[in-house]
C-alpha cells in the first residue's frame, strides 16, 4: 500500500542502504568503512569509491560533526513538508570524514547558523522513522 | 581544432508556455529553422546528436527524432549530460566532422515542462526524502550559502544576476520573462529556499532549437550565408552529489575552461560577451571566478560592481539568460553567442569578435565550454 503523502518518506530500505536505517532504530549513527584502504564514507556502496575493493564494514560514528552548509525550506516541496516549514537542512561532515544531508534541528533561528559550526547527534523518531539527525553541540 | 568546424546555421521555436505541442514536434520546428538559416537541404544530414527532454526521459529518442525527420544518419544519438549535452553534443559533432566521418551534423534539443511535466525538476534523489532534501533548488542553495560564508557573498549580490538577466531579456522581444527587476524589489521577496528568492530560479520553459554544424570548407562551398567558427571547447565533469563533494565553491568548470581557452589560444581578456549558464544567481558568479574573469570569492563583487552589463567589461547573458529568456537548459546560450557574433542580436554589443558559453547539467554535475568568433 502506497504510504500517505503527508507523511514523511520511507528511506531507501534496499540491502545497501539498510544497515545504516536500522542502527538509527537502535539510536546509532552508522557509516562505511574499507577494510582495504581505511576510507570512511556515505552514503553506502557496495564497492569502495577509492579502492573499489568490496572489503567493507559499517562502523559506528562518534555523533559529532561540523555544518558544511545549510538551507531552510519556507516552501514546501511536496505534501508531507507542508506542516514542517520552515525547516533545515544541511551538508554534515562526520568527525570521521563521512558526509550526508540531515536536518539541522533544535535551532531559534537557523539564518544564523555559521558554517563548520561545531554539531551533535540527534536521533528523532519522526512520523514512525528513526532519523539521524543534528543539533548545534553544547558548548563545553 | 581552432575554427576547422563551423556553426553554419541555428533555429528555435518561440520560448514559454507552447501546450498541445510534443518535443518531438518542437525539435523539428528547431531543425527546420536551423536548416533554413543555414540554407541547406536536410538530405546532407548524416549525423543527428540529440539532448533528451528532462520532463520525458525515454529510450531510443535520437532515433525517434530522427524518424520523425525523415533522416537515417550515420551517427544518430541521444546525450545524457544534463545542460553539459548542449557542449557535449557539440564537442562531439566537432570530432566528427574533423575526422572526416560526416558530412553535417544537427545538434539539437526541446522540452516542455511548462505544459507537460515539471515533476522531474523538484524530485528527490533516494534517501534525501526522509530529510525534506528536494528539489534541484536546494542543491544549488547549499552551494550559495556556502559561496556566502566563505567568501562574504551578499544576497544583493546574488541578486544581481537576476537583475542583470531581466534588464536583457525586458528588450529582447523574444525572452519569456520582460519584466524588469531591481534589486530593492528583489530583495523585498521572501525567501523559498534560503538563501534563495524566487527571482533566484530559472524559469521552467517550453521550446526547442537546434544547430548545423560542419567543416568551414565545407560551408564555403555550400555558400552558407554567415558561418560562425567554432574556435574552442571544453569539459569538466564534477559528477559528485553536492553533499559528497569536499568543495562546493570551486568545480570542473575551470578545467572546462582551460581546454577550450587553449585550443582557441585565447584567454578571458579576449572574449566580447558570456553566456554563462544561470539556472540559479550562485552558478554564473562561481563560473566567472572558474574562468578566471575574476578571482576566486570575488565573483559576487564583480557583478555588484557592473562587469556584466551590457556596457560594462564583459557582458554577460545579453538575451536574459535560463533567469529571463527561457529555462531552457543551454542552447539558447550558444544561440545568443552566436547572435553577439553575427551582429544580429537584441541587445547588441559593440564590436563583438568573441562569445564564451558556458553549459552544465545536475546540480553543477557536468560542465562544458564552447568559444565561437571570428
Amino acid at each position: 500500500m502506497d504510504r500517505d503523502p503527508s507523511l514523511l518518506p520511507l528511506p531507501d530500505d534496499g540491502p545497501v542502504q539498510r544497515p545504516f536505517w536500522d542502527a538509527a532504530k537502535d539510536g546509532k549513527l552508522v557509516f562505511q568503512r574499507c577494510q582495504n584502504c581505511n576510507h570512511a564514507f556515505l552514503p553506502g556502496r557496495e564497492e569502495c569509491p577509492r579502492c573499489l575493493k568490496p572489503d567493507l564494514v559499517w562502523e559506528e560514528a562518534s555523533g559529532r560533526a561540523t555544518l558544511y552548509s545549510w538551507v531552510v525550506y519556507y516552501r514546501p516541496y511536496g505534501e508531507a513538508y507542508k506542516s514542517r516549514v520552515p525547516y533545515t537542512v544541511g551538508i554534515v561532515v562526520l568527525e570521521e570524514g563521512p558526509r550526508f544531508a540531515s536536518n539541522i534541528v533544535d535551532v531559534a533561528d537557523p539564518e544564523a547558523l555559521e558554517i563548520d559550526q561545531p554539531l551533535e547527534l540527534k536521533i528523532e523518531v519522526d512520523d514512525g522513522i528513526a532519523i539521524p539527525r543534528f543539533k548545534p553541540a553544547v558548548a563545553v | 581544432m581552432r575554427g576547422k568546424v563551423v556553426i553554419a546555421g541555428m533555429g528555435q521555436t518561440k520560448f514559454g508556455s507552447l501546450p498541445g505541442r510534443t518535443t518531438i514536434s518542437l525539435v523539428v520546428e528547431a531543425v527546420r529553422n536551423a536548416l533554413e538559416d543555414a540554407g541547406i537541404e536536410k538530405d546532407l544530414v548524416d549525423a543527428l546528436l540529440v539532448k533528451p527532454p528532462t520532463s520525458l526521459p525515454g529510450m531510443m529518442t535520437g532515433q525517434k527524432v530522427a524518424e520523425a525527420m525523415g533522416l537515417k544518419p550515420k551517427f544518430g544519438m541521444a546525450w545524457d549530460q544534463g545542460g553539459g549535452a548542449v557542449t557535449g553534443c557539440i564537442s562531439y559533432a566537432s570530432f566528427l566532422i574533423e575526422a572526416g566521418l560526416c558530412d553535417v551534423a544537427v545538434v539539437t534539443f526541446s522540452d516542455n515542462p511548462k505544459s507537460f511535466s515539471a515533476a522531474s525538476y523538484s524530485a528527490a534523489l533516494g534517501d534525501t526524502a526522509t530529510f525534506g532534501y528536494v528539489a534541484a533548488a536546494a542543491s544549488y542553495a547549499m552551494v550559495a550559502r556556502r559561496h556566502m560564508k566563505q567568501f562574504g557573498t551578499t544576497e544583493r549580490q546574488l541578486g544581481a544576476i537576476p537583475v542583470n538577466g531581466r534588464r536583457n531579456g525586458t528588450t529582447n522581444p523574444n525572452a519569456q520573462l520582460r519584466v524588469p527587476l531591481d534589486i530593492d524589489e528583489y530583495l523585498e521577496k521572501p525567501f523559498l529556499i534560503s538563501p534563495f528568492r524566487r527571482d533566484d530560479f530559472a524559469l521552467v520553459s517550453d521550446g526547442g532549437a537546434a544547430l548545423v554544424l560542419m567543416s568551414a570548407e565545407r560551408a564555403k562551398q555550400l555558400g552558407v550565408p554567415d558561418p560562425v567558427p567554432i574556435l574552442g571547447f571544453g569539459a569538466g565533469q564534477e559528477s559528485w552529489n553536492v553533499e559528497l563533494r569536499n568543495d562546493l565553491t570551486t568545480t570542473m568548470a575551470a578545467t572546462s575552461a582551460a581546454m577550450a581557452f587553449q585550443m582557441a589560444g585565447l584567454g578571458p581578456r579576449d572574449m566580447d560577451t558570456a553566456q554563462l549558464y544561470d539556472c540559479f544567481s550562485i552558478v554564473p558568479i562561481i563560473t566567472l571566478e572558474d574562468y578566471g574573469f575574476c578571482a576566486k570569492g570575488h565573483g559576487g563583487r564583480y557583478v555588484e560592481e557592473g562587469a556584466i552589463g551590457l556596457d560594462g567589461e564583459i557582458p554577460m547573458n545579453t538575451a536574459g539568460g535560463l533567469l529571463s529568456e527561457t529555462g531552457m537548459p543551454g542552447m539558447q546560450m550558444v544561440l545568443e553567442g552566436i547572435r553577439q557574433v553575427r551582429g544580429t542580436a537584441a541587445n547588441q554589443v559593440k564590436n563583438v569578435r568573441n562569445s564564451i558559453i558556458s553549459t552544465q547539467g545536475g546540480i553543477m554535475q557536468t560542465h562544458g565550454t564552447l568559444i565561437i568568433g571570428r
